[in-house]
């Protein structure tokens, strides 16, 4: 009697645990198709409509036809200035970070506010750089108020990655540096920064695909002309803004699938550019 | 120490800072923006206002804060168990080799913009709503009628957004529970799956917490994507078929058009969405440091 009893007991437990992995199972398997029905379903319908003219030729008639050729030059302005500002900004703090600061409550409270930074959205990022870059220091709509804008975005993401990656040097490379008579500079120069190309590189990439794919802050900083900027005081288009006005405007079906679909192919590229560094370069010290 | 080293360490310093100063500045930003609306037209009337008419001077943004909520509490509702379930799949049940791809196609997902999601939701799921879930809806209330526009695609994008968020930081914590607590409950006589729900997930119960927090926070921020596929109607809902403005989509909708006035009652939008934002972000932060769930 009792051995049947346990028997059972023990039947039901297994089917609960198949229950159980079955079900979660499920649920990734879910996740899993939806990433690709959506990356499916833009490729298939964005890619057919990319072609030489769609990416040379300036937008016409709002962008109904024609290319998005200055689209493009706006979004890599805008970009480039943003990544420009903070790349170093975001270098020199996580070198800050692992290399000077002592444990103090200062510098507890400058990393509460970075992961602070990282946590505020997007459209008070453009809330503020409306107020601050565009009207208060007159800079207008453009690619430079833009630029600085996205620059405060993608800080948080250049910090993390590279302190990620200093800290994985070993302390001994350190030692042996400072005892060989080198200064704390030269370390971090020298040996500290060579050993973590891959991961601010990786870091560098990942701010990149934000900032490319960054919309409602670029759209109240940046403005929304078609026309090529001459300069960075110039207002452009981002191509996730122009996606956004295609999109809600229903200008043209197949301009917003390909503008979509240039989108989706920028961030397949950028991931797979991010995983292939830090798995090929990534920080392998003899362990 | 050389002089010029002196200057170097001085400058990053300085960049350490930078992240600081531009909280600091935002937050002076949008309150100097928006407060003199806050003031003159009274917190509470703007809070609780049940009408959002910009053109007409009323500037209460009930209608909008029960959107952002409806919209939010939906992507909770779908998000929170499909997130959990992937953690604990991706912890403890999928081998390795396996684990590591699934974590990069998270990733890609978080890595899609948010306007490619919105846009998505303008072209699938509204339309799907439309033609698939409201003719069951009518099988109940044969009067009701709707574009697709709607607090449940708003919810059904969202909920796909913050997955990533829930996922890779309940995994994270998930993983960092002590090594022992598992052999421990194993020696015990426990099963996998006892291990997992009584042992393993109330140790990481404060880092699941936090991810759960922050999604909230994230679809809490998101714009671009419900500002195409929620209809944008300043009206609070009644069902989920309803079209919803948010906080969100009403800032970045209006502020093209905006006369002075009520460009700052955008800005006072702004202010609410701000603290909620922040609060949201705190509690997230104190619960990852706290109570054990080591996170980093």
């Amino acid at each position: 009697m009792d051995r049947i009893k346990h028997e059972n007991l023990k039947r039901i437990k297994t089917s609960k645990n198949l229950l159980f992995y079955g079900g979660t199972g499920v649920f990734a398997a879910i996740t899993l198709a939806t990433l690709i029905i959506i990356i499916g379903y833009i490729l298939v319908n964005g890619l057919t409509h990319i072609n030489l003219e769609f990416l040379t030729q300036e937008p016409k008639r709002m962008g109904k036809e024609g290319g998005i050729f200055s689209v493009i030059i706006g979004t890599l302005m805008v970009t480039g200035v943003g990544i420009l500002i903070a790349t170093p900004i975001g270098i020199a703090a996580a070198i800050y970070f692992t290399e000077y600061a002592k444990n103090g409550k200062g510098v507890t409270i400058i990393r509460f506010f970075t992961e602070i930074l990282a946590g505020i959205p997007s459209i008070i990022f453009g809330l503020f750089g409306f107020a601050f870059f565009v009207i208060f220091l007159g800079m207008g709509w453009s690619v430079i108020s833009g630029g600085l804008t996205l620059a405060l975005m993608v800080l948080p993401t250049l910090i993390r990655a590279t302190e990620e990656s200093l800290k994985t040097v070993p302390m001994a490379y350190r030692e042996g540096s400072l005892s060989l008579g080198a200064t704390r500079w030269q370390t971090i120069v020298k040996v500290i920064i060579p050993c973590c190309k891959p991961g601010i590189l990786t870091g560098l990439i990942l701010g990149i695909g934000r900032a490319i794919g960054e919309t409602a802050a670029v759209m109240l900083t940046v403005g929304g002309s078609l026309r090529i900027p001459t300069s960075i005081f110039d207002s452009t288009r981002t191509m996730s803004v122009h996606l956004y006005v295609l999109a809600a405007e229903g200008l043209s079906q197949e301009k917003t699938y390909a503008t979509a679909a240039l989108l989706i192919i920028i961030v397949l590229l950028i991931n797979t550019i991010a995983n292939l560094i830090s798995s090929r370069l990534g920080g392998n010290y003899g362990n | 120490m050389k002089t010029y080293e002196k200057v170097i360490e001085k400058i990053i310093m300085i960049s350490a800072v930078m992240s600081t100063i531009s909280v600091a500045l935002i937050t002076v930003f949008i309150f100097q923006s928006g407060l003199p609306v806050l003031a003159e037209y009274g917190v509470l009337d703007f809070i609780f206002g049940t009408t959002w008419s910009p053109t007409n001077g009323s500037y209460g943004i009930l209608p909008l804060i029960a959107g952002t909520l409806a919209v939010t509490l939906g992507a909770l509702v779908i998000g929170i168990p499909t997130g959990i379930a992937c953690a604990i799949f991706l912890s403890e049940i999928l081998p390795k080799k396996w684990a590591k791809a699934f974590k990069s196609a998270i990733e890609l997902l978080a890595g899609i913009p948010s306007v490619v999601y919105g846009f998505f939701g303008l072209v699938v799921i509204v339309p799907a709503i439309r033609n698939y879930v409201l003719p069951i809806y009518q099988i109940f209330d044969p009067d009701i009628s709707a574009t697709g526009f709607s607090i449940l695609a708003g919810a059904v994008i969202l909920a796909i957004m913050i997955l990533p968020t829930i996922v890779s930081i309940s995994e994270n914590s998930i993983t960092a529970v002590p090594r022992e607590f598992k052999e421990a409950s194993l020696a015990l006589g426990a099963n996998k799956m006892e291990t997992i729900v009584k042992v393993l997930i109330p140790a990481a119960s404060s880092g699941i917490l936090s991810s759960i927090i922050l999604g909230m926070g994230r679809a809490i921020g998101e714009t671009m994507a419900v500002l195409l596929i929620t209809g944008n109607m300043a009206k609070v809902p009644g069902s989920i078929m309803d079209p919803v403005a948010t906080l969100t989509g009403t800032i970045a909708m209006e502020m093209g058009y905006a006369s002075p006035t009520h460009q700052q009652a955008l800005f006072a939008v702004g202010i609410i969405l701000f603290v909620i934002i922040m609060l949201l972000n705190i509690i997230a932060q104190f619960s990852m440091r706290g109570l054990g769930g080591k996170t980093n």
